[in-house]
């Protein structure tokens, strides 16, 4: 691989539309990722390659991209749920470790265990050394921040879809995480139930002020949660080069952002153009 | 068809019910106690599994692969210099639970590292990404969602070794398969042969039927 290590490049116009970055609450426990010439291939075929970046603490940057181009792969290197990576990934200023208990990851699917109840799928995320009194006002703090207190005797069988994405939310973020990791975490909602997790999730970053990387191919989701956003691509010319930065663009405005601000528009439309999507 | 003759056999007929399930009431638990761990072992050691040891678990995959390819019949024999020293006799019941054990072991561990494999990796992942260990993975995840699969083949072994131990009249092991044997086929009683088929069928179809109905009761996945 000839090509050099891929450098942020913001988009002209999201950079000039508004300059001063929003600042977030950092949490005392939120971390930051530096990825260092990140890459990985999966027998011969390379998935990543370069990517070079790093998210600060309390930050949250989306990771967009088409289908297959590497994003959950890049999330789970992160998480330590794959270690085959090339190049050097930090988390704050200690190298990634199998599974890292600095990290926490929401999956697309809840992956709740369907013989427990919420409140004890949700104490499974809690950090092995915490006493139990702790632990149960953790998670009856959890429960309050993701709505599901009344629900918390139910089984996963018992509650909806949504319901069941708060109470893997609340799993995760039972172990106070320095970086949140999702993958997709909305993607198999309907649109308005997506709408108001999207809401919820920026109330947990406002109350938390961790660090999110968040995995995603909805491009309005990305705009309206991100400070930053990742857009990940292959070359035009070889796809099989494997997919690397395209472009770190700073979202212009502060969140909650104005679903229909003309900025956005002109970001989305952009995004689109790079995900290789005619915006019309 | 001569109920005297059955009449008269009923004594040895009670003493074969007796010994069968003397026989399965061993081996089974047995088979389930150490076959279960053995089963956990194969899947997690696995190249692919939670703690991958690859060298050793070849080893051991093939040692639970050649005892299960000997024919029970075989093993029966080959086994007896260790059946002696386990059970201090090489004939009568004792000594057939003793090969009964050994080779229901393995039959069973692979049953187990099989249900275990089925279920989905989503979980496990999720249980590792959380900081679960593997010891309450196996024990907190694994072993709770494959418990309805587990007692399934539970179902299955039992029922394998009730046939299984109709071999066991060869070094005197007794059990009802060894009595339809005996005094059914060498001896020509038809009468004796009938009712010691009726008595295993029936043995059968209620260990096939508490397994099922035990499986419903305890997949927590599906009660709510």
């Amino acid at each position: 691989m000839t090509s050099a290590p891929a450098l942020e490049q913001p988009v002209s116009t999201a950079e000039s539309a508004e300059p001063e970055l929003p600042t977030p609450v950092v949490a005392p426990e939120s971390l930051s990722v530096k990825f260092n010439d990140v890459g990985r291939a999966f027998g011969g075929r390379t998935v990543l390659r370069n990517v070079t970046m790093t998210v600060n603490p309390g930050e949250v940057v989306a990771i967009l991209g088409a289908s297959g181009c590497g994003k959950s792969t890049l999330l789970r290197a992160v998480g330590g749920l794959d270690v085959g990576f090339t190049g050097e990934l930090l988390i704050g200023d200690r190298a990634v470790s199998r599974y890292d208990e600095r990290t926490a990851v929401g999956f697309q699917e809840p992956r709740l265990l369907p013989w427990r109840s919420i409140r004890r799928n949700i104490e499974l995320g809690l950090p092995r050394d915490l006493e139990k009194s702790a632990g149960k006002a953790r998670v009856d703090e959890l429960l309050d921040l993701v709505g599901l207190s009344d629900r918390a005797h139910l089984r996963p069988r018992e509650i909806s879809g949504g319901m069941a994405q708060r109470a893997s939310l609340a799993r995760a973020l039972a172990r106070q995480p320095g970086v949140l990791l999702l993958d997709e975490p909305f993607g198999a909602l309907d649109a308005l139930t997506r709408l108001k997790m999207q809401d919820l999730l920026m109330d947990v970053h406002a109350s938390t002020g961790t660090t999110v990387l968040l995995v995603t191919h909805d491009v309005n989701e990305a705009m309206q949660l991100a400070d930053r956003i990742l857009l990940l691509g292959c070359p035009d010319s070889d796809p099989a080069e494997g997919a690397t930065v395209k472009s770190l663009v700073t979202v212009p405005g502060t969140r909650p952002r104005n679903r229909a601000s003309q900025d956005l528009a002109r970001l989305g439309s952009q995004l689109y153009a790079g995900l290789g999507v005619d915006s019309h | 068809m001569n109920l005297q003759t059955i009449q008269a056999r009923l004594p040895e007929i009670n003493q074969a019910m007796l010994e069968t399930f003397a026989m399965i009431g061993v081996a089974i638990p047995l088979a389930v106690l150490l076959g279960t761990p053995l089963g956990i072992w194969l899947w997690s050691h696995a190249p692919a599994g939670l703690k991958p040891t690859p060298k050793s678990h070849a080893v051991v995959s093939t040692v639970v692969n050649m005892v299960r390819s000997f024919p029970f019949l075989i093993l029966l024999i080959a086994i007896i210099p260790f059946t002696r020293l386990i059970v201090g006799t090489s004939v009568g019941t004792a000594a057939v639970i003793v090969p009964l054990t050994i080779n229901a072991i393995p039959y069973f561990a692979r049953l187990v590292e099989q249900n275990i494999t089925q279920l989905g990796t989503g979980a496990v992942e999720a249980s590792r990404a959380m900081g679960a260990t593997r010891g309450q993975i196996i024990r907190h995840v694994l072993l709770v969602d494959a418990k309805p699969a587990i007692i399934g083949s539970i179902t299955i072994t039992t029922v394998s070794f009730i046939s299984y131990s109709a071999m066991s009249g060869l070094v005197g092991g007794g059990g009802i398969g060894d009595l339809a044997i005996r005094y059914g086929y060498y001896r020509y009683e038809t009468e004796t042969m009938v009712v010691a088929c009726v008595l295993m069928v029936l043995l059968v179809t209620v260990v096939q039927y508490s397994g099922t109905r035990l499986v419903r009761f305890t997949d927590k996945r599906v009660t709510a």
